[in-house]
């Protein structure tokens, strides 16, 4: 089980103060599948940072199987089975497709071509690519699932993979996404999609920092609907307006 | 008569196992030790001056290896090289230098090559510089290649600087007649106290003519790097100019490129960079499992690959 308890992130900036994550409480149970969903900004990815080692919280404990892995770096929650594909993935002048996917199988033995394959992407086009400016926004994002298809963490963190795939894609995304998946793993999808969100057992809902709502995906899924609805109106409607229809 | 150090040396400066195929020259410590001319590709010693001649016949093809190693400490190396790959010819010509320099005293090779690129030729030049050893004594390498490429005749010239070498000032001339292209791909790593500093001019002599020259670096230590390219188009030229540096530690780049264009039908454009590694991509890496120091040294050496 992965587990965040009372995890609070903090960030500093010339007198300003910004909480970013608000008493954040999750626990993930191996095998099954979340979708973590809410507005921009509401704090998803930082969740993903926090549980990767990429920020460190202000308060609060990272927990893996009982272990405090609260102040390890990035490297060793890797070694420890956490992955990340990353909502922007980085470009890198020099290195290519085959590369990174070499660096990303020192832990796994997943073969590079077939981690290309799964996502759509012919190896003997892209294998050989340089990953710069010259991939364009859906190849780079396509290839970063690849990556960590072929690192195959037993965390599995992916955020926003549906960002820039196109509509043909799509479908073999959800597929690869839902495939991979074991007993042996936890997939967080940070994601805005219906479709993937029909397709884990939990959903986690954030707003402002905080979990707003959380369960499974047939409690919490009508629910979001009806929020989504309230949230676009309320920053829609002029101040003092009230919506009858609105729960809050 | 090559000993197991100098076959180390020459794999890293031309990836020789053994005797190079095709024509060579080997010049070890001021001498030429061993040389080989086949059909149409001739290598013979200058007379006048230390140094060979070249003289690729019309429509030849093959491969001219012309290593030189420094193994004593102190020995000083000037060496003129004429050049000549003569029209519609195809030639692949290794050069490179290699210093081991085991004493106190200064090992420095300073080599003058004139390379004539006749009219519909090919050639593919590779120069690596690298340098070793036990001893306190620099080691210095200041090549000087002046280069003509002529109609319709393509260059490309790699030329690499990656390990060991203490202080470097290399120059580059090539002039460029209708129709020809060149490409010039720099690739150099400075450590420690190293410095390096690097003056392309390339003249865009005749119409159709192209150049692009990119150069890559990575500053570490608190070496240091200059580099000025120049690109002067008299004719309907184009023309490219890249530099782009990685700084780290307490380093210091210089990167002045210029363009110049005496021709209203000239297309030149230069792009400069100079910054330290991408903190997004350190962590991508670290996230796929590599240490800090991994991470950086994947990215270095991808970016000079
Ligand atoms: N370094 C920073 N400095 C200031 N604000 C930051 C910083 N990093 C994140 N934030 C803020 O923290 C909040 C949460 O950011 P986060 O990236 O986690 O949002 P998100 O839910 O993933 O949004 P999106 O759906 O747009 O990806 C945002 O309001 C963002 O502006
Ligand atoms: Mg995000």
């Amino acid at each position: 089980m992965l587990i965040l308890e009372n995890m609070n992130l903090v960030l500093e900036e010339e007198r300003k103060r910004i909480q970013i994550l608000d008493n954040i409480d999750l626990q993930f149970e191996w095998g099954k599948m979340y979708a973590l969903t809410g507005p921009n900004g509401s704090g998803k990815s930082s969740v993903a940072r926090v549980i990767m080692g990429i920020m460190k919280p202000t308060k609060g404990r990272v927990i893996l199987d009982g272990e405090d892995i609260t102040s390890l770096g990035i490297t060793e929650r890797a070694e420890k089975g956490i992955g990340y594909a990353f909502q922007h993935p980085a470009r890198f002048k020099g290195l290519r497709v085959v590369d990174l996917l070499e660096i990303a199988m020192k832990l796994s033995e997943k073969a590079e071509c077939q981690c290309l394959r799964q996502i759509g992407l012919c190896p003997d086009q892209y294998l050989e690519r340089e990953l710069d400016n010259s991939l364009s926004g859906g190849e780079i994002k396509r290839i970063e699932i690849a990556t960590l298809l072929a690192q195959d963490p037993k965390v599995r963190l992916f955020d926003e993979p549906e960002a820039g795939i196109d509509l043909w894609s799509f479908e073999q995304l959800v597929d690869i996404l839902g495939s991979s998946h074991t007993s042996d793993s936890i997939t967080i999808i940070i994601s805005h999609q219906e479709k993937i969100l029909e397709m884990v057992d939990e959903i986690i809902v954030m707003e402002g920092g905080k979990i707003t709502m959380k369960g499974s995906r047939e409690d919490i899924w009508p629910q979001i609907q009806e929020s989504a609805r309230c949230i676009c109106r309320q920053t829609c409607s002029k101040e003092g307006e009230i919506y009858a229809d609105c729960p809050r | 008569m090559l000993t197991a150090l100098d076959k180390k040396i020459l794999q890293e400066i031309a990836d020789l196992h053994g005797d190079p195929p095709g024509a060579f020259n080997i010049r070890k410590n001021s001498q030429g030790v061993e040389r080989r001319s086949m059909p149409g590709v001739e290598v013979a010693p200058k007379k006048d001056k230390p140094g060979i001649d070249i003289i690729v016949e019309k429509n030849k093809e093959g491969t001219v290896h012309i290593p030189v190693l420094l193994t004593d400490t102190g020995q000083s190396d000037l060496v003129y090289n004429n050049i000549e790959i003569g029209e519609g010819a195809n030639i692949l010509l290794v050069a490179g230098c290699g210093i081991h320099n085991p004493g106190s005293g200064t090992a420095q090779h300073d080599g003058v090559h004139e390379i004539f690129v006749r009219r519909g030729a090919r050639l593919r030049y590779t120069e690596k510089h690298y340098g070793e050893g036990e001893g306190t004594g620099k080691r210095v390498l200041n090549p000087q290649t002046v280069i003509v490429v002529e109609e319709g005749a393509y260059a490309e010239l790699e030329l690499v600087q990656i390990r060991g070498v203490d202080d470097t000032v290399r120059t580059t001339e090539a002039t460029i007649k209708g129709d020809g292209h060149l490409l010039i791909y720099e690739r150099l790593l400075t450590d420690t106290q190293q410095t390096a500093r690097s003056d392309v001019v390339v003249t865009l002599e005749g119409d159709g003519s192209a150049a692009r020259i990119v150069s890559r670096s990575v500053a570490k230590g608190s070496s240091n790097q200059v580099f000025r390219p120049r690109l002067i188009a008299y004719s309907k030229g184009r023309g490219h100019v890249e530099c782009d540096s990685i700084i780290m530690d307490s380093a210091t780049i210089r990167s002045i490129p210029e363009i110049w264009a005496e021709n209203s039908e000239a297309e030149l454009v230069h792009e400069a960079a100079i910054g330290k590694i991408a903190g997004e991509q350190m962590i991508k890496l670290m996230c796929l499992g590599l240490t800090e120091e991994e991470a950086e040294e994947s990215i270095i050496s991808g970016f000079l690959k």
